[in-house]
């Protein structure tokens, strides 16, 4: 079998392919339901309904769909210029660490001081974090898929560290957790007595203005250049290296945010399991949605509703809540092949 | 018809038709080749030429039509079937491992290599007996990366004749030789033709054409127009019937040379992989003048040309602008400076493919021009191109297609439009019309000669030395990245510039020993 590519593939065959996927997507998991003896019909409706059938399980999707927007932002500017950052998730903990750093009372400040505070310095963590691994790729031309992705467990320990240690609570009863920000330095809910906070509605702003920036300034018409074709970037004048230096600032800086959402807005405190890996959730959502910063909102909405939804569905009917894991794999790994078949027919030998 | 005695036949292609979405790439081609026949396959580039020669080699599947080898239908789709019946192709780029020796390459595919049955010995001596029976002379135990174009091209020859190849295709061969390779490769041609071997040859020069081919096919929008026997057409009808219309190629006068705008004093760059670098290299290029560079692919045009495009920067050497030395270079320095530069590989340097023409016309100017305080101006930017595309006739539905959609002759109109746009002094045009039809290349010259008229300096680079000679108002020659003196307009044949070209003449200044 071989691959042969496709000048200008039609409308259908754009939309088909995805379409199928999804469609793939849910037969798997209506096959795994049945296996673990349920009813695929009443597994997805509950699913349905778990995610999105009442106000709390909806504000409970938007919440958990929040730090996937800004990872997955994160991925998608980051892919998009090639540069691949698989270290979101240790950006992420550099946002966290940095916000509770400042946010537990080392600072007098007012709230309206406070927040902005802690999100530009959990924005500067994460830009920093990624911008070592980037400049080793440029300079020296190390592979960043190994650094960023090895430096996740370095830094994971640091912050385990940092629990046991500097940052310890000491009114934690031994426990390897940080003491909670002050109120000043909580993001506040949209809406008092829902659950849901403005770090919600934070990750919708950055996903606009990720979309403005791609299609509207200069960095980034570069950052596309670059990552669509560097040599002929570099050709035209495009000071390629830079770009990419940019481009991993924004990057870290996306995920970083992520950070100092979860702990200010949901957590109100660092912990460990202040991420169940949604750094590198956030690759799944940024290939969903095609690395478009839009698509992102969806595809974090899509996979936070597999897990919310999963979760309540198996305290309904015992299938366990991992079909939501393979959901995901599943949706990706058919996404992909979908992708391959809008660009590609395949011909037999 | 042909005129020979009927020889047998031994491919015929029936009804061939291939389409690519709404494109027909080839329309009901049927044509038969004889044992011992060489047909040249002649037409633009985009003609579907290569797409014929992958169906029958079976890496595209036809949707009408049939092959036929040596009287057998040939399966749709299996190059495996195609080699074992008795085809070679050598590509245009050739497909040799450069880090297994000749003789590794040539069985590689046919025996197996780890296999124990494998015996070295036999196989070299099949192979040096193939190689001076048709003058392929090459080292079957030499490693293919050390060895030169010339000699690479006649390991994939050899690899053929190894197989048993009875039709042989050859892809734009002579495109990387020099004219005395050419000639060498036009006589094993002979030798194997002799033998009965059948042969296409795909080429787009015209004498090469008339000097090698029995039969003469044209192609035009994928459809066979015209077949002749080479003896009974000309230059001037080929070209025609390429076209489809009478094509005059400008006419260029020659100039003379005004004030030297960019000049070269002893620089040197490093080697690249097996590139040369520059070996201290003077040049002036003069206001008002086309600077020729001939010279085989490989030896320095590429730093050459980096240099001036502001990618790499002199070892060692003095670069001159305007009588300024040159210091910060870099590709925005080099386009800030008023250097035109169209590369050589206008699909991998000179344009992004999924980018659309607006965004592909602004990529060098797009700071200056079309960007205010990190915005982009893309109102300005697309009326701009729409500019772009009526003035140099730019053949496109509009500005905001990929141009990875339009043909290589209008890429090449919208990089020149791009880059001349901005009026500029120094112009350097490396391979403007490899691969572009008739009409491409022709506006392609005159917008340079324009360009010279107006008194900017051109330094033209290319491997064909025909295109050359009819531009140039001086010429060098560029043999592992050394440069000949000047040679003026038509005073020098073409085959005293090959004798430079393959590297004679530079030694005899340096030192009479050795």
């Amino acid at each position: 079998m071989r691959l042969e590519p496709i000048e200008a593939p039609s409308p259908a065959r754009r939309i088909v392919p995805p379409a199928l996927a999804m469609a793939a997507t849910f037969l798997v998991a209506a096959a795994l339901a049945l296996i673990a003896g349920g009813n695929p019909f009443a597994v997805f409706g509950l699913i349905l309904t778990g995610a999105f059938g009442s106000k709390f399980a909806l504000l409970e999707t938007l919440n958990s769909a929040t730090p996937l927007i800004f990872t997955g932002l994160a991925i998608a500017v980051a892919f998009r210029a090639k540069l691949w950052n698989i270290g979101a998730e240790a950006q992420l903990y550099a946002g966290a660490v940095l916000t509770v750093i400042l946010g537990t009372g080392a600072l007098g400040l007012p709230s309206y001081l406070m927040l902005p505070l802690c999100g530009l310095a959990a924005m500067l963590a994460g830009a920093l974090l990624l911008l070592g691994p980037a400049l080793l790729k440029t300079r020296l031309g190390v592979d960043e898929v190994v650094t960023t992705l090895l430096f996740n467990f370095i830094f994971l320990l640091f912050v385990s560290y940092l629990l046991e240690g500097p940052l310890k609570d000491p009114m934690g009863m031994g426990w390897p957790k940080s003491a909670r920000l002050t109120s000043e330095a909580r993001l506040p809910r949209i809406v008092e007595g829902l659950r849901l906070h403005w770090g919600f509605a934070l990750a919708l702003v950055a996903a606009l203005l990720v979309w403005v920036i791609n299609t509207r300034t200069t960095l980034g018409y570069e950052m596309r250049a670059v990552g669509q074709n560097a040599e002929a970037a570099g050709f035209a004048g495009i000071p390629v290296t830079r770009v990419i230096l940019k481009t991993a600032l924004l990057s870290g800086g996306l995920a970083g945010l992520a950070g100092f959402s979860e702990v200010s807005g949901l957590k109100g405190a660092l912990t460990l399991d202040l991420s169940p890996g949604f750094g590198y959730t956030g690759i799944v959502v940024a290939m969903l949605a095609l690395l478009h910063p839009l698509g992102v909102v969806l595809a974090a909405l899509f996979v936070a509703a597999i897990f919310v939804g999963a979760d309540s569905m198996s305290r309904a009917v015992g299938v366990p809540s991992y079909i939501a894991d393979i959901m995901l794999a599943s949706a990706l790994l058919f996404m992909v092949l979908a992708i391959l078949l809008t660009k590609f027919r395949v011909r037999r030998d | 018809m042909s005129t020979t005695t009927e020889a047998q036949v031994v491919l015929r292609l029936q009804g061939i038709t291939k389409r690519f979405g709404p494109v027909t790439a080839n329309e009901e081609v049927s044509f038969d080749l004889h044992r011992g026949e060489v047909i040249a396959l002649l037409g633009e580039n985009g003609a579907g030429k290569t797409t014929l020669m992958n169906i029958l080699f079976g890496q595209y599947t036809a949707d009408a039509g049939e092959v036929e080898l040596f009287g057998q239908p040939l399966p749709p789709g299996a190059p495996r079937a195609a080699l074992d019946a008795g085809v070679g192709m050598v590509h245009q780029h050739f497909t040799l491992a450069d880090n297994l020796t000749v003789w590794e390459n040539i069985v590689l595919g046919v025996d197996d290599l780890s296999g124990l049955s494998l015996k070295p010995r036999e196989v070299k001596s099949r192979i040096r007996a193939l190689s001076e029976r048709f003058h392929l002379k090459v080292d079957p135990s030499a490693k293919v990366g050390r060895l030169t174009v010339g000699e690479r091209q006649r390991v994939e020859i050899l690899k053929a004749l190894y197989r048993d190849a009875k039709i042989l295709i050859l892809d734009e061969p002579t495109a990387v030789l020099t004219p005395q390779e050419a000639e060498a490769l036009f006589a094993t041609l002979e030798e194997a033709i002799a033998t009965g071997l059948s042969v296409i040859f795909i080429s787009h020069k015209l004498h090469e054409v008339m000097a090698i081919s029995h039969r003469v096919l044209v192609l035009r929008h994928g459809q066979l127009v015209a077949e002749r026997a080479t003896d009974s057409t000309n230059r001037e009808e080929l070209a025609a019937l390429m076209v489809g219309a009478e094509v005059a190629a400008p006419s260029i006068e020659s100039a003379a040379p005004g004030a030297p705008l960019l000049s070269l004093r002893e620089v040197s760059t490093p080697d690249h992989g097996a590139a040369p670098g520059l070996k201290s290299l003077n040049l002036t290029l003069a206001a008002g003048q086309i600077t020729g560079l001939a010279g085989v692919s490989g030896n320095g045009q590429a730093a050459l040309s980096d240099l001036l495009s502001g990618l790499i920067t002199p070892a060692s050497g003095e670069m001159m602008l305007a009588g300024q030395s040159i210091k910060n270079w870099s590709a925005r320095s080099a386009i800030a400076q008023g250097i035109a530069r169209i590369p050589e590989d206008r699909h991998k340097t000179g344009t992004i493919a999924d980018f659309d023409l607006t965004e592909n016309a602004i990529l060098e100017t797009y700071a200056s021009r079309f960007s205010r305080r990190g915005w982009m101006d893309w109102a300005r930017a697309r009326a701009f191109t729409k500019d772009l595309i009526q003035t140099y006739d730019v053949r496109c539905p509009g500005p905001d297609i990929r141009i990875r959609l339009l043909s290589g002759g209008n890429m090449q109109k919208l990089i020149l439009g791009r880059v001349l746009e901005e009026e500029p002094q120094i112009i350097l045009a490396n391979q403007p019309v490899r691969g572009l039809d008739i009409g491409a290349v022709n506006y392609v010259h005159e917008q340079l000669a324009k360009a010279r008229d107006r008194g900017a300096a051109v330094l033209l680079i290319s491997e064909d030395l025909d295109e050359i000679m009819q531009l140039s108002d001086v010429i060098h020659v560029i043999s592992e990245g050394r440069l000949s003196p000047g040679f003026a307009r038509g005073s020098m044949r073409p085959e005293e510039l090959g004798g430079w070209m393959a590297g004679h003449g530079f030694d005899a200044e340096a030192t009479d020993a050795a």
